[in-house]
């Protein structure tokens, strides 16, 4: 497996509104990382990040993949989208975009099943739900009841917006019952697998892998 | 912003059923480098708008060389494939707005970041 170096972030400073890569960034990146073989081989057109943040992770898959795919980052934090762009042009990654948005609500339904790798690192922090909806530093965390309130709303747009064959990473803790996300996703025909499981302090982190089935002859029938 | 990310957008603002394209009005543009990848723009241009990127260009003035539609043989044509590269991915959005076509909504792009943000009383979820 090729070692692929950690994405430079130290030209980063704003961590005062946006998240600082952590535990569950690293973990995320050591997933793709060895994820590497699979991502290389489906040779992946567009790839998607909500709530890209730092751009800590766009940035490492952009260094997987190269130049044969176009990056969007998306975050609902103005000022993280500037981070994530920083990130990008930084490591001399041309084909991208960021985008300061809600999930992928500006994605025109032109859109539904293009995208090939989908990435999500929630803010997936058990909180009141009151604190959901923030666009500061709070986004990047607050989860709402189990952690799963945001986590929800991507949920049901994932399968439209996968292409056939696509796959989509989440990164979940204990409290987000990942085992109740693998069976609402298997419910919709995709593929649920765990990649890496990591408890970091009091957090048990996994980084969960959906695909979507292509569609044999059988199927199109 | 480059005109390939403009191509994908949509206003959803509440309320708006054709939210599909968003006028771009360029204030600052720029055109930077990006390696030229045949394949990437040939397995791209079946997921493009061919008229709405033709009429986007256009509008900023960097569509002279772009034809009216998508020639047939797109896949082998190496110079057109150039030409199309050259409007997805070189032409830099720096500052300007999309303008939603049925609400008039102005989305403002600063710094090459489109913000797409709604405020809540313009979202579809009450």
């Amino acid at each position: 497996m090729t070692c692929i170096p950690t994405p430079d972030y130290s030209h980063l400073k704003c961590y005062d509104s946006v998240y600082e890569p952590s535990e569950d960034s690293f973990l995320f990146l050591d997933a793709l990382e060895q994820e590497q073989d699979f991502l290389k081989q489906i040779n992946p057109l567009i790839c998607v990040e909500v709530g890209s943040g730092s751009g800590i992770i766009l940035t490492f898959l952009a260094s997987i993949l190269g130049g044969k795919s176009h990056y969007i980052g998306i975050d609902i934090n103005e000022k993280a989208s500037q981070c994530t762009q920083q990130s990008l042009c930084h490591h001399s990654i041309q084909n991208y975009d960021c985008i300061c948005d809600n999930m992928l609500d500006s994605l025109s339904s032109r859109m539904r099943g293009t995208v090939d790798v989908l990435l999500f690192n929630p803010p997936y922090v058990p909180t009141p739900s009151d604190e959901v909806g923030g666009t500061g530093l709070s986004a990047s965390w607050a989860g709402g009841m189990h952690g799963r309130e945001v986590i929800d709303l991507l949920l049901p747009q994932v399968d439209s917006f996968l292409s056939d064959g696509g796959v989509f990473y989440l990164l979940t803790v204990e409290e987000n019952r990942p085992g109740e996300i693998c069976q609402l996703m298997a419910a919709k025909g995709l593929i649920a697998s765990k990649v890496l499981t990591r408890r970091a302090r009091n957090e048990l982190l996994t980084v969960l892998k959906f695909i979507k089935k292509k569609l044999s002859k059988d199927d199109l029938k | 912003m480059k005109l390939l990310t403009h191509n994908m957008l949509t206003s959803h603002v509440k309320g708006v059923i054709n939210g599909y394209p968003l006028k771009l009005i360029a204030r600052k543009v720029e055109v930077k480098d990006v390696q030229f990848n045949s394949d990437f723009i040939s397995r791209m241009l079946k997921k493009v708008d061919w008229p709405v990127l033709k009429k986007t260009a256009d509008m900023i003035g960097h569509g002279q060389s772009l034809p009216i539609e998508l020639p047939v043989d797109f896949e082998s044509n190496e110079g057109f494939l150039q030409s199309a590269h050259h409007a997805l991915m070189e032409v830099e959005i720096i500052e300007g707005d999309l303008e939603c076509p049925e609400s008039g909504r102005l989305f403002p792009i600063q710094d090459g970041i489109p913000n797409m943000l709604l405020r809540k009383e313009e979202t579809a979820q009450t």
